[in-house]
């Protein structure tokens, strides 16, 4: 098929069927692929929006340089009293790669066991691979019961 | 691509290079003399054929639907129907596919009793087909199994009873019943024990026994080619055959897209039902039933008293099916024409339209029974 040929060659009966066959072959595969590579992604689930949560554990329950983890709706985060006696709250999720991190005693930091990242006690990453500071949430507490929320 | 030298023509030779590369070193050319010699015979039942090749292209289309079901479904009394009301609204073309994966199923089982009954009809499970019709009973077994178990997988109403007194049947067999009935509902009662129970059997172990007996049915259809029906053989006369590779291919090809479209059909306009989700301490709702194919089994299990000659009725009633699908199973052996140029009987040509009308007729009133009268 030189260029230009196709456009001037008659239209034989085997071409035009050929040509047929091919669209309704393609036309085919197109009905069959389209709704199964669509079914494939997953659709949007709208995350459960959740921007406050109350914490199952009383303020009482933690002590000065510890850090708690909690769920915050479908995601982790983490609970600090430092040593100074202030509760804090972060996202848990490493800004790195996802994992999720704790509170170090030793250190009185937050650090990722994954791949030793730091961050310090106002989620800023201080050493290691993280590229970005922790998701900071507000920390509230209401008759020893803690509120966290994230900051609007 | 008629001058030989345009780049189609260059990307033909590339194709054909790599083409005989990969046929030295795999050898499949080897099946194209064996395509090419196969015939298959033609006469005025040959529409018949086909009905075979439909049940096979619904398989292998249950088993591409069912492995993407598998991406959404979650196998747990808490999830199961949760994770199918999310399919159905959330995923996109989430509804086609279970609708294609449920009707595929009852579709599969309708050709196959179809193929069954044309295949007892022509007498084409006569030597040396035997194994080739003891795997197709197999099978018809095993699709059965696979709509049974997989009808609870959506954990609704319906199919939460409909197992309930489904596994319940085998308990009435003495001695070994309730240890059989337990071991389905992998419990006493059916609960999300049963659910994952009859998921392992549904995704993993029926599959697989399905697979292993389409190969052996379909590799000694090709051994032995097409039955020839006594009444053509007797008839004498020349024969007329086809071509297999690609005639009757092709108008395999035709009978499989008729397939799926009647199955696009179907699932856009009535596409499958969830219900209700199952809830085991609520009261069963008025019209349970099985599927089609087990209906006639049900509704005669309905009109059997509570006793039959002092033997429970229900034991009656499942052992005659027994028996029945056993019987179904050596029919190539019992079905022997008495002497070697004795013609084949009509006994077994009555009995299968007996069959068929019995399940016709039980399955009418099945679906007509009220309850209340």
């Amino acid at each position: 098929m030189k260029d230009g040929d196709s456009s001037t060659k008659p239209v034989t009966r085997k071409r035009f069927v050929d040509w047929l066959l091919g669209t309704s072959a393609g036309g085919f595969l197109a009905a069959v692929f389209y709704p199964v590579a669509r079914y494939i992604v997953p659709p949007e689930v709208p995350e459960a929006s959740v921007n406050s949560v109350t914490l199952a554990f009383a303020a009482d329950d933690v002590p000065s340089n510890f850090g708690r983890i909690f769920k915050f709706g479908t995601r982790p985060g983490i609970l600090v009293r430092t040593p100074g006696g202030e509760l804090r709250a972060f996202s848990a999720r490493c800004t790195h790669l996802d994992c999720t991190v704790q509170y170090r005693e030793d250190l009185s930091h937050i650090w990722c066991a994954c791949h030793n990242g730091h961050f310090d006690l106002n989620g800023r990453n201080i050493a290691g691979p993280p590229p970005e500071p922790l998701q900071v949430f507000d920390v509230n507490e209401r008759g020893g019961q803690i509120v966290v929320s994230v900051r609007s | 691509m008629t001058d030989g030298t345009g780049p189609g023509s260059r990307a033909r030779g590339a194709i054909g290079r790599f083409a005989s590369w990969l046929d030295d070193r795999i050898g499949l050319s080897a099946i194209m003399p064996v395509l090419r010699k196969k015939e298959v015979p033609v006469h005025r039942h040959s529409f018949w054929y086909y009905i075979g090749g439909m049940a096979l292209f619904l398989f292998l289309l249950q088993i591409a639907t069912g492995i993407l079901l598998l991406f959404y479904y979650r196998p747990s009394a808490e999830g199961a129907y949760e994770s199918i009301q999310f399919l159905m609204a959330e995923v996109e073309f989430g509804w086609l596919i279970r609708s294609i994966h449920s009707w595929g199923a009852n579709l599969m089982i309708f050709m196959a009793f179809v193929h069954m009954f044309s295949v007892m009809l022509l007498k084409a499970y006569r030597a040396p087909r035997e194994i080739t019709w003891i795997t197709g009973v197999g099978l018809l077994f095993v699709s059965m199994g696979l709509g049974f178990t997989g009808y609870l997988l959506p954990w609704n109403e319906l199919s939460f009873f409909a197992t309930r007194v489904g596994t319940e049947i085998p308990g009435v067999v003495p001695v070994v019943g309730p240890f059989i009935r337990d071991v389905l509902r992998g419990g006493e009662d059916v609960s999300g024990a049963t659910l994952t129970r009859f998921y392992a059997l549904h995704v993993s172990v029926l599959p697989a026994l399905a697979f292993m007996l389409v190969a052996l049915h379909v590799l000694l259809v090709q051994r032995h080619g097409m039955s020839v029906p006594p009444s053509i053989e007797a008839e004498g006369g020349p024969r007329r055959s086809m071509k297999f590779f690609p005639q009757f291919l092709l108008r395999d090809l035709v009978g499989w897209l008729a397939a799926l479209a009647m199955l696009a059909a179907a699932a856009a306009f009535f596409p499958a039902h969830l219900g209700e989700k199952a809830d085991p301490f609520a009261p069963a709702p008025a019209g349970i039933q099985p599927e089609w194919y087990f209906m006639f089994m049900f509704q005669t299990l309905r009109y059997l008293p509570a006793e039959i000659m002092g033997i429970e009725g229900e034991l009656v009633g499942v052992g005659a099916f027994g028996v029945v699908g056993i019987v179904l199973l050596f029919v190539p052996f019992l079905d022997k024409p008495k002497g070697p140029d004795a013609k084949p009987g009509k006994l077994w040509t009555w009995l299968t339209f007996g069959a068929l009308a019995y399940i016709l007729l039980f399955s009418y009133l099945g679906y007509t029974f009220d309850p209340n009268a």
